[in-house]
């Protein structure tokens, strides 16, 4: 593996608060601070003029679909889909099928992981077992195989009693939980956000109180035992307010928001596109400009996708029967970047960090950095380029994009992983 | 002004002057209906596909009727005979309709948006016989058909539908009739079932009946609808009955000449006395009749027809 000389760059490290036009080295993998002169001669080089370089982007909510549906997305594809985002670390989600509730399918998963991604995938394991919400999951096997948290995700657990002794029980292995917070008794055969749209599409209406309560449930929760709650792609505008005032008496909870909450509303919803169907559905203005406002004060702490690709057949349905979810790994940073840094004025290093070190944090992975000595993970884009998004010509297996057709500002031309470029702006490697 | 649409999926989307041509094709073709031979032969040769996924008797009955007066060859299929219960699609479904060289295809089913779905997907005209809680466009062109024939124009009129608004797609149907023709529309029922979201679509929410009621030209009742339910709405039937159910005092409340309607099928005892259902104010079934003229005008003109062409004196 050669060595690398990034050269001529906007080196952006947040976690080493720095901004500057600049070099980036790699030698065996690892950032280093300089190469000898001799080494600097064979190395590499590329010429990132114009482009950013910071510390390759981390998703801690993608699926995969391994093993069990594959014909969706595996993880070959769906690596290649992220290496094509930027993205050099991830974290899957359990619900697979079968669900990965048994060290077995941990230890599946870990071959798939080795034999076929191309960027670093941490597996995730659930709750309880078959995402029943009945009876804790082996949590302690399931750590021993290398989960990074445990999460029922898509079936929040429903018992606040089970959801306490997973609280105590995952503490003891300093486990993260992660909840999809949705109170299943006020979402029955709910498809979309519950307001003036539903009631004018005939839609069954998901109301953000069952997000809310999810949220004080778990609020009150992790502050009873202790435990580390992650909350999910948050969506309502209450919820923002139940975490910032949790964090301010020092909860320890942490929430995330997707890149298509913070840039969709429920309008979109008036064709019935089931390309906009997602869980948690898209909300009101009123909520989309709360997320902003939460990333902006550190209430919500990170940006995650929540990748969730369906085949083309599966989603041409009528709106009702249509699977909810969408991609995410190759339009997170334009459409990031456009919401937050182009229309909300963000700093461009505040949301790389949100995107980058503060989920790795939020986990504990050794990823979103650029300290010499890290593993050389690296995403180099450039933050003006405009492409035209075509979600058929992309990495994933599916193309179930609310963006696919649309010209996006913003496009990723090299993911590094361990030194290794994975993805050079056109192919993977 | 011609007529350019191809699908009837919505009242929402049509203007007001097509509202008024479809009313004015249909008041023509009513005539036709009180002849000895009732036939027109508009759609001769042409054939139409009634493809209802969910139950229904008077809507599929008139459109069948529709249909035949029109001339045009019907096939009906319904969601039990149809390959949907063996795990075909939609899509699939349709696709095969069209193959089959039907000219038109007439939807019922239990999505909200599936008519625009198949708009999209077919070149046939597809036309709308509800969706869900969506729409029921047809439904709504002949209430506010019948109200016409009673009242003349609806300006300033006050109409009130009265009942399970959530999950009736006649009610919004008909609300964006209603409001295009600039009637004064209240909704009243229970709070569970006339959420205030509603008034964004430009009526007035109420759940006062007395008030609503006074002097109302109008009331429009809907059906409780136990299959929409997933859990209690209200208490119980026989409280819905002694809240809002219609009966002869409040009836009284009325104005004196007003007019009773519903879409059917009636809860006689429900939301509505039998002896008010069978009286003089009650138009009940000449809205069934009227629905047979105003889907031949929807048929015929989505199929390529023209107003002028039924109605040259007007």
């Amino acid at each position: 593996m050669p060595n690398l000389w990034i050269q001529n760059a906007r080196v952006i490290d947040p976690a080493a608060q720095r901004d500057a036009r600049g070099d980036l080295f790699v030698s065996d993998g690892k950032l280093v601070p300089s190469l000898s002169a001799a080494a600097k001669k064979r190395a590499k080089k590329i010429d990132a003029a114009g482009l950013v370089a910071c510390p390759g982007l981390v998703d801690i909510h993608v699926h995969f679909r391994e093993p069990g549906q594959t014909h969706k997305e595996n993880i070959g594809t769906g690596t290649r889909a992220a290496a094509a985002g930027g993205f050099t670390t991830v974290v899957c989600m359990p619900n697979t099928s079968p669900v990965a509730d048994t060290a077995g399918t941990i230890q599946f998963i870990n071959d798939a992981i080795r034999r076929d991604a191309v960027i670093k995938v941490l597996p995730t394991g659930c709750i309880s077992v078959g995402m029943k919400g009945q009876a804790l999951a082996p949590i302690g096997s399931l750590k021993r195989m290398g989960v990074v948290a445990i999460t029922d995700d898509g079936e929040c657990v429903q018992s606040n009693e089970l959801m306490r002794r997973a609280c105590e029980y995952a503490k003891m292995f300093d486990l993260p939980l992660m909840d999809h917070c949705q109170d299943a008794s006020l979402t029955h055969g709910a498809v979309m956000n519950e307001g003036t749209v539903s009631t004018r599409l005939g839609l069954r209406g998901w109301p953000h109180a069952a997000e809310d309560i999810i949220v004080a449930r778990d609020v009150i929760l992790s502050e009873y035992t202790g435990a580390h709650i992650h909350l999910q792609h948050i969506s309502s505008r209450y919820s923002v307010g139940i975490i910032r005032r949790a964090k301010q008496r020092g909860v320890k909870i942490s929430a995330e928001a997707t890149p298509h909450h913070i840039a969709l509303t429920d309008e979109s919803l008036a064709t019935y596109d089931t390309n906009f169907k997602m869980n948690p559905p898209l909300r009101t203005e009123e909520d989309r400009l709360a997320l902003i406002e939460g990333l902006r004060d550190g209430t919500l702490d990170c940006v995650s996708t929540d990748h969730a690709p369906h085949t083309d057949y599966e989603k041409d349905k009528e709106f009702d029967f249509a699977p909810n979810g969408i991609l995410g790994m190759e339009t997170s940073l334009p459409i990031t970047l456009e919401i937050l840094v182009r229309q909300n004025k963000f700093k461009l290093p505040f949301v790389i960090d949100l995107m980058t070190r503060r989920p790795a944090d939020l986990m504990k992975l050794p990823a979103g950095t650029l300290a010499d000595g890290a593993a050389a993970d690296i995403c180099l884009f450039d933050p003006n380029e405009k492409w035209l998004y075509d979600a058929k010509k992309g990495f994933s297996k599916s193309s179930n994009s609310p963006w696919s057709g649309q010209t996006l500002t913003g496009r990723v031309k090299t993911t590094i992983v361990d030194g290794r470029i994975v993805y050079d702006g056109k192919k993977i490697l | 002004m011609p007529w350019t649409r191809q699908h009837l999926l919505t009242l929402e989307e049509l203007s007001l002057t097509e509202i008024d041509q479809i009313h004015a094709t249909a008041v023509a073709f009513k005539r036709t209906l009180s002849r000895s031979v009732k036939k027109v032969p508009a759609l001769r040769g042409k054939t139409i596909v009634n493809l209802f996924l969910e139950p229904s008797t008077r809507t599929r009955m008139a459109f069948d009727m529709a249909a035949k007066r029109l001339s045009a060859d019907v096939i009906s299929l319904d969601g039990a005979s149809s390959s949907t219960t063996k795990g075909e699609t939609l899509r699939d479904t349709a696709e095969n309709i069209q193959a089959l060289q039907a000219d038109m295809i007439v939807i019922r089913h239990a999505a909200a948006g599936s008519p625009l779905y198949l708009s999209r997907i077919l070149d046939i005209p597809v036309i709308n016989a509800g969706d869900g809680a969506h729409e029921h466009p047809t439904q709504g062109l002949l209430d506010t058909f019948t109200m016409k024939e009673h009242l003349g124009s609806l300006k300033g009129r006050k109409v009130v539908i009265l009942g399970d608004i959530l999950f009736s797609r006649v009610a919004r149907s008909n609300i964006h009739a209603l409001v295009k023709m600039g009637a004064a529309v209240t909704l009243v029922g229970p709070s569970t079932l006339v959420p205030q979201w509603f008034t964004d679509l430009g009526v007035s929410v109420s759940y006062d009946l007395r008030s609503a009621l006074a002097d109302a030209e109008v009331v429009m009742l809907l059906r409780i609808q136990h299959e929409r339910q997933t859990s209690g709405h209200f208490p119980s039937i026989g409280e819905y009955t002694s809240m809002f159910g219609l009966n002869k005092t409040r009836a009284s409340w009325l104005n004196p000449k007003a007019i009773i309607m519903h879409p059917g099928p009636i809860n006689r005892g429900v939301e509505i006395d039998s002896e008010l259902a069978d009286g003089d104010r009650s138009v009940i079934l000449e809205q069934v009749t009227n629905g047979i003229a105003v889907r031949m005008a929807v048929l015929y003109l989505c199929a390529g027809g023209q107003p002028e062409l039924v109605m040259p004196t007007e």
